[in-house]
């Protein structure tokens, strides 16, 4: 397949590429939850993203809320945003963060004011941003303008030999054409962190990544109160035949194929700076790393599931790929890209990985994913600590 | 057809890619960088998406599959068999 150098996408303020084009409503913490909701019913065409946390957390945990916040504001596939939180001062700091970007951002504090009158101002708001937002045309954008994220969930063998190894193709292809690419998911490279180690592009992003990796390997072994045999791999990767996690972590990095290398290190829901492949160290939970992706600016993402993850996020399209012929007969609502031809010598993995390509473009173009049409929606926030 | 795939012609395990593997049955596995097929037989009914041992391994060995170690055997395993949790434990944590 001859790839296309261009795809249609909104052109932000700051000059970011977005494939959607989202109105939406963010809640500060869990307090402002109901008023976001309110509004989102209120505003037809607007989405608001409960989630539980944002009081009392402090330090890095803080810093992360924030930056994950922000940053999910901040992402391109998003137009506008109305902010709402119980205090004003949390909520101005969120606001100015998105403002940056220099896209519509309001923000409402619910204290001295109660729900009432926080709904009927916001709503205001978000209606002004939705129709506005609603006049906003795709535009031809550059191939290297997109940043694509991965991660893999309720993998099992099918996912190591099929669906993640097509990622990888599809990665080797979109490294070549200058896009901006991530994976992550530190504990789940055990087992295979050397492999990865020997894809860095240099000794100085090596010794990051190992630093990065370590550092996860120590929280396990300071919490860990088995050989995490129970729990990685999952119960349904287990059902899925797979065994270990080493089995695990080899079928993982499938997903960063065989050419491109790993040209940068980030923290949890930082913004890469510059294009090529990017390790973010993030759990393994499929909503906490997807939620984070979203909030680094990724505006696409690639799935590859063996059992059936479900997942989807509010504003990263997600696509989901499975090699799995059981899955794909019995989940079929949930897969995009079926690979499972691969494993009967039907497909080429080359063939795979243009496969996915093919859906990837029609993705960005506008085609919703089976995760955008079901309402899959998680939105999970990585907490770092306790609460004070 | 095929039923099972080996990453690497190095490996100890493949993974069955069918539903109904059942003991008894001679195995097609397709090794995956080599587009080469090799056959055994199955001594074990073994599920979709699980492994099955293509050769005998004593407690202690380790499992090869990718080319790389993901583990030690725990429990004696023979080739065809069903080679899974039973018999294969993580060397690491």
């Amino acid at each position: 397949m001859t790839m296309p150098t261009t795809f249609l996408g909104y052109r932000r303020e700051n000059g970011r590429v977005g494939v959607r084009n989202h109105v939406i409503l963010l809640p500060v913490d869990d307090l402002s939850n109901t008023a976001c909701e309110a509004v989102a019913h209120n505003i037809k065409g607007t989405l608001a993203l409960p989630h539980p946390y944002g009081r009392l957390q402090f330090g890095a945990d803080l810093d992360l809320h924030f930056r994950t916040l922000i940053g999910t504001g901040a992402n391109p596939n998003v137009a506008a945003v109305v902010v709402i939180g119980i205090e004003e001062q949390w909520t101005r700091r969120v606001v100015d963060g998105i403002r940056a970007t220099g896209k519509p951002v309001s923000g409402f504090g619910i204290e001295l004011h109660g729900d009432h009158d926080t709904i009927h101002r916001a709503s205001k708001s978000a209606r002004e941003y939705v129709q506005w937002a609603s006049e906003l045309q795709r535009v031809p954008c550059d191939l290297n303008e997109l940043w694509v994220s991965t991660k893999c969930g309720e993998s099992d063998t099918t996912s190591g030999c099929g669906a993640n190894p097509t990622v990888g193709d599809a990665f080797d292809k979109l490294h070549a054409a200058g896009c901006t690419l991530v994976f992550g998911e530190t504990t789940e490279l055990t087992g295979g962190e050397a492999i990865v180690a020997a894809r860095c592009k240099d000794e100085r992003v090596r010794a990051e990544f190992m630093r990065v990796f370590d550092r996860y390997q120590e929280v396990i072994d300071r919490h860990k109160t088995s050989d995490l045999s129970d729990s990685q791999p999952t119960k349904g990767n287990i059902a899925g035949g797979l065994t270990t996690i080493e089995e695990k972590a080899l079928g993982n990095i499938q997903k960063i194929g065989r050419k491109c290398s790993v040209d940068g290190v980030l923290d949890k829901a930082e913004t890469p700076t510059g294009p090529g492949l990017w390790f973010m160290d993030s759990s393994s939970a499929a909503a906490e790393m997807v939620t984070l992706c979203a909030a680094a600016g990724f505006v696409v993402h690639f799935f590859p599931t063996g059992q059936g993850n479900v997942i989807g996020n509010p504003i990263l399209p997600v696509i989901k790929i499975c090699a799995n012929p059981r899955t794909v007969r019995t989940m079929s609502e949930h897969i995009d890209v079926d690979t499972s031809g691969l494993l009967q010598r039907e497909i080429t993995m080359a063939q795979a990985g243009d496969k996915l390509l093919d859906m990837m473009f029609r993705t960005v173009n506008g085609r919703l994913t089976a995760a955008e049409a079901l309402g899959h929606r998680e939105f999970v926030l990585t907490r770092l600590y306790e609460s004070a | 057809m095929i039923h099972c795939v080996l990453h690497d012609p190095r490996d100890s395990v493949a993974v069955v890619v069918v539903e109904g593997v059942a003991a008894g049955m001679k195995l097609t596995g397709l090794v995956l960088d080599e587009d080469r097929t090799l056959t055994f037989d199955c001594v074990q009914d073994i599920p979709l998406g699980h492994k099955v041992a293509l050769k005998n391994m004593a407690v202690g060995d380790t499992v090869v599959k990718y080319g790389v170690d993901i583990g030690k055997v725990v429990a004696p395993i023979l080739r065809g068999q069903h080679a899974h949790v039973h018999n294969i434990k993580t060397k690491r944590w």
